[in-house]
This record gives structure tokens, sequence and C-alpha cells, in this order.
């Protein structure tokens, strides 16, 4: 066995041990979007308007969860999964990702909403 | 890591310098300049004092003796504030005197009511009245590079009406109505802010004053006053059920809503256009919306509306996509 497949072997032992997830707190993130940005669209949309949202301190809403350890929850809505792929959608238009949810369609684009996923999944 | 506020009312003081140093509008222009003549003064005057204090403390034992001396008090420490202060007083009258002139003839007119805790607004019509004027809240729509005349009233205690970067602060006095003329320069958004303590949840009540070119606002005039339309979609005429079923017409307005007639909130007819909702203090988009409906108490705690916690998430949908459609 040459070193590039020692390498290889070493690294793919690396990423099995990073999915298994045991013991970690944080396991979803989305390295494409921009988390500070994300932060920012959130006060100028007003999520605070029903979730209380660390680094946001007023309105700390009530009306839906707080959106504190987001990137450790299993489950989004009235039960989706929690991965990139279906909270995006979820947070720019709930009632077509999840025709279960009380959260109206926010006016989001699918940047904005990849950056406040971001966050959430920092945070 | 905080973030600030998203309420619009903070945001009319966010910044530096703060906006109310950076005027928008001749109305405001003269109170930036009194203020950094002041400042200015002020600056001087502290230098001396530190200048001579430095000098009592530690000077050579004749400047000591000489800031010692009794003539010194009478020149430094009555004829000098009483010159200085005088010429400001002056000053600052004149720069101001043309704050307080009268109104044009023909200068459009809107009444702003200060209530516990947002801001009623009517378009006068053009004798001066509330006969067919255009009823709004929170926001006051101007043409841009004309003065404007508000009439500035109290439905209950003394609030106080400012828009930093447009024109001074004048409290608004139940039983008076307080004449101010704002003026901007530039299209924009301008935040504006309740500046006298009114009780409760006074630090919520903030406004947003928009200044747009004539003809968009002549023909935004003319959309504000049509009744609201009918809601065009299956969810919006669901809300408009919820709206009524849940009684919102008793205290709100919607022109062309059977029974939605009621004078102690905000007039909604046009609500959907708006940029802010619960008084300048959240930006307006469906989520917002259906938020402040549910639990506005937990936003604004001690505000007069009612958080409807009977209502479902789709009945919060439906009726959010109703008011949302309200344009």
């Amino acid at each position: 066995m040459n070193g590039t497949g020692a390498t290889g072997m070493v690294l793919m032992a690396l990423a099995l041990a990073a999915c298994s997830g045991a013991g970690e707190t944080r396991t979803r993130a989305v390295p494409s979007g921009d988390p500070e940005r994300g932060l920012r669209i959130m006060n100028e949309v007003g999520c605070g308007s029903c979730h209380a949202i660390p680094g946001i301190d007023w309105p700390q809403g009530r009306v839906g969860p707080p959106l504190s350890g987001m990137g450790g929850r299993a489950l989004i809505g009235s039960g989706l999964p929690n991965r990139p792929e279906t909270l995006i959608p979820y947070l720019m238009n709930a009632p077509v990702a999840d025709p279960g949810s009380a959260m109206p369609p926010m006016p989001i684009s699918e940047e904005e909403a990849r950056d406040i996923a971001a966050y959430l999944y920092e945070h | 890591m905080t973030s600030p506020p998203i309420s619009m009312s903070t945001e009319a003081f966010a910044g530096w310098p703060p906006p109310a140093l950076t005027s928008a509008g001749p109305f405001a222009a003269p109170l930036v300049t009194l203020s950094w003549g002041v400042f200015a003064m002020a600056a001087v005057v502290l230098l001396i004092v530190i200048a001579a204090l430095v000098l009592a403390l530690f000077g050579r034992e004749d400047l000591k003796a000489k800031i010692g001396n009794q003539r010194l008090i009478w020149y430094a420490g009555l004829a000098f504030p009483v010159v200085v202060l005088s010429a400001l007083l002056i000053w600052g009258l004149s720069l101001t005197s043309a704050l307080t002139g009268e109104p044009e003839p023909g200068e459009m007119r809107v009444r702003v009511t200060g209530e516990m805790w947002w801001w009623r607004v009517a378009y006068l019509n053009p004798e001066g009245g509330e006969a067919g004027a255009v009823q709004s809240a929170n926001e006051v729509r101007i043409p841009v590079g004309e003065p404007v005349t508000f009439e500035l009233e109290s439905a209950d205690v003394i609030h106080s009406f400012w828009v930093p970067r447009l024109g001074p602060k004048l409290d608004m006095i139940p039983g008076r109505t307080n004449i101010l003329r704002l003026q901007a320069d530039e299209a924009g958004t301008y935040g504006g802010q309740c500046a006298e303590y009114c009780g409760g949840p006074h630090a919520l009540m903030g406004l947003v004053v928009v200044a747009m070119p004539r003809d968009e606002f002549d023909a935004w005039m003319a959309e504000q006053g049509e009744a609201a339309a009918a809601p065009t979609d299956a969810l919006a005429a669901q809300g408009l059920e919820v709206f009524q079923d849940n009684g919102c017409g008793a205290c709100h307005v919607v022109r062309g809503a059977p029974g939605a007639s009621g004078l102690a909130g905000p007039d909604l007819t046009h609500v959907g256009s708006r940029r802010t909702i619960g008084a300048g203090i959240l930006p307006n988009n469906r989520g917002t919306l259906a938020g402040w409906i549910a639990d506005s108490q937990g936003i604004k705690p001690g505000n007069r509306m009612p958080s409807y916690t009977t209502l479902s998430g789709d009945e919060l949908q439906a009726v959010a996509a109703y008011l949302d459609g309200l344009e």
C-alpha cells in the first residue's frame, strides 16, 4: 500500500466517524451560506415576532418554537427531517414545504434562506 | 454577538453621527447648525475652565494669585457668561424663527393624533376637515421637496412627535392642536419616535415618514382613497371570514368590508401597503402579521390589542394573507 492510499483510508475513517454523530452536539451545517448575513436578514424580516432567536435581543417571540440549538434538532415543523434541503424551502414557504405548519410564507429568496439556515445551524 | 433590535423606531437614531445631526430638509437644518454651534461653544468654555483648574492646582504662585483675583471673577464668571449666553439666545432664536412660520395657503395638511401607543393619521381634505380624508396609521407619506403641515393632537396623554431628520420635536397635548411643518428634500424613509414618556410601551411607539416624488405620491394617494379590494384567492377569503368571526372590525376599519368600522385601533383598509406594523416596530409581512395577531402582548407588552390565542395556525395563515393583500 502506498502513501496516498493510507491517507485516503485515514480520511475515510474520519469521515465515517463524523457521520456517526455519536456525542456530537452539532451535526448540521450549510457551508455555502453566510451566517452573519443570515442574522441580518432575520432582523430585517422580523423572524423574532414568533421565535426567540440567539443573537436577537428583541422581540423574542413566543408563537413558534425557540430557534436555539437548531443544528442538533432532529425534526422541524410538523415532523420533517432537519436537513438543509428541508429547512431551506421550509424557511421560504412553510405551508408548501410542510402543510401542517402554522408558519406563513416569508418574503426571502433561496439565497437568503440559505444564509439563515447557516446561522441557525451554527447557534 | 448582539444584534441591533429590528425596531424601526430605534433605527431612527442609529448610526454616527446620529441622524438627528444629519438633516434632510429645511426644517431640520437650522437645528443641526445650532447643535454644532452649542457643542463648539461648550467645548471652548470647557477648555478654558480646565485650563484655569490646572493652573490653580499646579501653576506658578504669581499666576495662581492672578486667577484668584476678584476682578477676574467679575469678568470671567459673570460678564463673560452673560455676553456669550445672550449671543447664543439671539442667534438661536433667529436661526429657528423659520421653524414656526405660518403654513402657506394650500399646503398639504396631515392630522396626526398620538394614542397610547400608536399614531392615528388623517390626510385632511382641502377644507382642512376629515370628511372623505384618507385614514392611516404609523406611517405618513409626503411629496418630496414640499412643506407639509402637521396638525398634532393627542387622544389621551402627552406624546411628542419627532422625526429627527426632518424637523424639531413637538409635543402632542390633549385638547390642543400644535402645528409643525416638515419637508424632505430627498425621497426616502425617515424614522420617527414618540419623544415624551407616555406610559407602558412608550419606547415601542415609532413611525415612519416616507417621502416620494410628487407623481408617485399622487398615484399612491388615489389608491389609498379607494375601498379595500375583495380577497382574490381562497386563503385570503378565508382570512376575511376569520377577521369577521373574531370581531376584528370592532376596533379596526376596513373600508369595503362589512362590519369593520371600529375606531379604537388603526384603520386597516390598506394595511398591506404600509412598511411597518405595531407602530413602526416590525417589518410588515405575513409572518410578522401572524405573530403580532397571535401574541401582540409578547411583542409589545401592555398595548391595547389582545393576543388572539384562540386562533389555529390555519386561521393565522388565512388572516395574515388577507391583511397582507390589503394593499
